[in-house]
């Protein structure tokens, strides 16, 4: 008996050590990716003097919430010292609409292709995936000549158009993979009981989508809210995006460089991708894993 | 009376590839007719040009007197049952019965009648509010038949609709089905891989292979006269024995003398057909064959062949023996007193014999 539990035994410790020891190596790992984030935000709660005369990884002595409030609202942009707020509104204005009708335009391709095959749809899917390579910098000319020529040039409508352009290739993807799981009897089923195309879309194919959606969501809200190259290029000045405005205050400070009032309004440019993901992040997982459905 | 189903001429390409070959099937109203074949015959193509889910290269095809060739399958009045149930999975069963009623607008008051009657009659009451995800394998099917019935349609396609089932459970279903068509008195298509299926429900059977049909006709004509070989080897388990021989006329008759592994070879006398080729293939079915003293008539022969084999299977025993180079399989009663490696005398019931050429596997008889 104990010839044979002491290895046994043994082996438990053994693993019970390696466990430990995988754990504390993840919790470096974690820590070493929370670092930036950890001395934006004291960074971000210090007042200058302090910036100055601390060290970057020390907690604030006394918090102060000065930096935040100009980020927000007093950060120069330039000439106007207006903060991130009108270019936050901007982002939104931007991003919704962008978002909402690169998604709705994905999950009508994505239906097609997977399930009303016709003579060339896998060409043509194949050149939509292609999209989604064609590197940004390439398109900006013929895309900012484009925009002139249809009256959009510099406005929010004409970044949304660009982004739903963009967009289309990798949303289509994601609802072409996922309703190809879906068994195509399903519409055999529903053209028998009498339902056409966007019926069987709209009653059959939507609701099952929940999933994908919020993985398309979260992809393009992403995408297009840190879009910065896009936003650069084909906006003016009252309808840039936040991370323009914010590449601007970090900029075109003069004399002193306020640390922590360009760290308070990073963090604000990046919070809602990160509200985004914690409110729906368990969607995304599951999304992204998600196979056949069952009938 | 009109056929309700007149498929005339029908040909389906996909690309360069024909897949069936001018296919001619006419069906009264009332008649259940089952399409059955090995995978890959067309069997469920054939369907699916019925239902218009695939267009059809060629010929036509007529429902109740329209030419319904290329009418769009909503407006065919047919109602089909899929192989997977093809439940919308997100909607609860009521809804799956009554979305082709929604679909089409009928009032609330009509859809709530029919379907309560259809739910009483497949016995569904209490999985209305459930979702498809939530049922077994045989309550998605009934579901299924539901979402059919309920549209009181003129033509009801199956495809396969028991092959998901597990064995006991697809019986029963096959039972239920078969009281349904009586009960409605609708008429039916069905497809199925499994030809005791096709035997058992069919008032009609149409066997295919390869896009060609090999035969239509009555389950018993079917099993009994089968056309040529792919039939009779196809319909039937445990399958026709299919012996090759010789044939010497023989007066008015034939010697039929089948070649044995040891002794001489096995001759019977065929009084009722002559003129023969000289080779053949004997077609006999496993329960044509017996123990001698089972089984009379003026067709009945009798000779002493080497057992290889018992395979006792309840209320029969399968009884193996080596002739002209085939396992044959002789289907005898229980208590049977064959022994494997002892000879026993066989009776062989040529009333019931098939003849088939060898080269073309046309029938002769």
């Amino acid at each position: 008996m104990t010839d044979l539990s002491t290895p046994h035994r043994s082996g438990t410790a053994m693993q019970t050590a390696l466990r430990w020891l995988l754990y504390l190596i993840l919790c470096l790992f974690a820590l070493y990716y929370l670092m930036p984030l950890f001395v934006m935000l004291t960074t971000s709660l210090k007042s200058l003097e302090e910036i100055r005369t601390g060290s970057l990884v020390a907690l604030p002595r006394e918090i102060t919430f000065e930096a935040w409030k100009t980020a927000w609202s007093g950060a120069c942009t330039g000439i106007q010292c207006e903060g991130l707020r009108p270019y936050f509104w901007n982002s939104i204005l931007l991003a919704i609409p962008a978002v909402l009708i690169s998604t709705l335009i994905g999950a009508l391709n994505g239906y097609v292709v997977a399930q009303w095959r016709f003579k060339g749809s896998n060409l043509f899917f194949s050149l939509l995936l292609f999209g989604c390579f064609i590197p940004f910098q390439v398109v900006l000319l013929p895309m900012a000549r484009m925009l002139g020529m249809m009256g959009l040039a510099g406005t929010i409508p004409g970044l949304i158009f660009v982004h739903v352009i963009y967009g289309i290739g990798f949303t289509t993807l994601f609802f072409r993979n996922y309703y190809v799981t879906v068994p195509n009897e399903l519409v055999k089923a529903a053209k028998v009981d009498g339902a056409g195309f966007f019926r069987i879309f709209w009653s059959i194919f939507l609701p099952l989508s929940l999933p994908i959606i919020v993985v398309t969501v979260i992809w393009q809200f992403t995408q297009i809210w840190n879009d910065f190259l896009f936003g650069v290029s084909f906006s003016q000045a009252g309808t840039q995006p936040v991370t323009v405005a914010l590449n601007n205050i970090v900029n075109s400070t003069t004399g002193v460089k306020e640390y922590n009032v360009d760290m308070a309004a990073a963090i604000i440019a990046a919070l809602p991708t990160l509200l985004v993901y914690v409110v729906a992040g368990k969607y995304f997982i599951r999304g992204l894993t998600a196979g056949s459905v069952k009938g | 009376m009109a056929p309700i189903l007149d498929i005339a001429n029908l040909v389906k390409n996909y690309g360069q590839t024909e897949v069936l070959h001018d296919i001619n099937v006419a069906i009264e109203p009332g008649d259940f007719l089952v399409l059955v074949g090995p995978s890959g015959c067309g069997k469920s193509t054939l369907l699916n040009c019925i239902a218009g889910l695939e267009p059809i290269s060629g010929g036509s095809i007529h429902i109740d007197g329209q030419d319904m060739t290329h009418v769009s399958p909503k407006d065919r009045n047919i109602a089909m049952v899929f192989q997977s149930y093809a439940l919308y999975p997100t909607m609860t069963v009521a809804r799956n019965i009554t979305f082709g009623m929604k679909v089409r607008g009928a009032d609330k008051a009509t859809q709530e009648a029919k379907l309560a009657e259809v739910a009483a009659q497949l016995q569904i009451e209490p999985l209305l509010h459930r979702r498809p995800g939530q049922l077994s394998g045989g309550q998605r099917q009934r579901v299924a038949m539901g979402r059919a019935l309920v549209r009181d349609p003129k033509l009801f396609l199956f495809d396969e609709p028991l092959s998901n089932l597990d064995a006991k459970l697809r019986v029963e279903m096959r039972t239920e089905i078969k009281k349904l068509h009586q009960n409605l008195g609708a008429t039916m298509v069905y497809v199925t891989h499994d030809q005791i299926e096709a035997m058992t429900l069919a008032t009609k059977i149409v066997v295919m292979k390869g896009g060609y049909i090999q035969q239509i006709g009555s389950p018993s004509e079917i099993y009994n006269r089968p056309a040529n070989l792919f039939v009779a080897d196809f319909m039937g388990s445990p399958a026709m024995n299919l012996i090759p021989a010789k044939a010497r006329k023989d007066g008015s008759g034939t010697k039929i003398e089948i070649a044995r592994a040891s002794g001489a070879p096995l001759v019977l006398t065929d009084a009722s057909n002559a003129n023969l080729p000289e080779d053949v293939i004997l077609g006999l079915r496993p329960e044509d064959i017996a123990e001698a003293g089972y089984r009379s008539g003026e067709n009945v022969q009798t000779a002493a062949c080497l057992v290889d084999l018992v395979e006792p299977a309840g209320a029969d025993t399968y009884v193996v023996s080596n002739m002209g180079g085939k396992q044959v399989t002789a289907r005898m009663h229980a208590e049977c007193s064959a022994l494997a490696g002892q000879p026993l005398e066989f009776a062989f019931d040529l009333g019931k014999v098939s003849y088939f050429e060898p080269s073309t596997g046309e029938r002769l008889n």
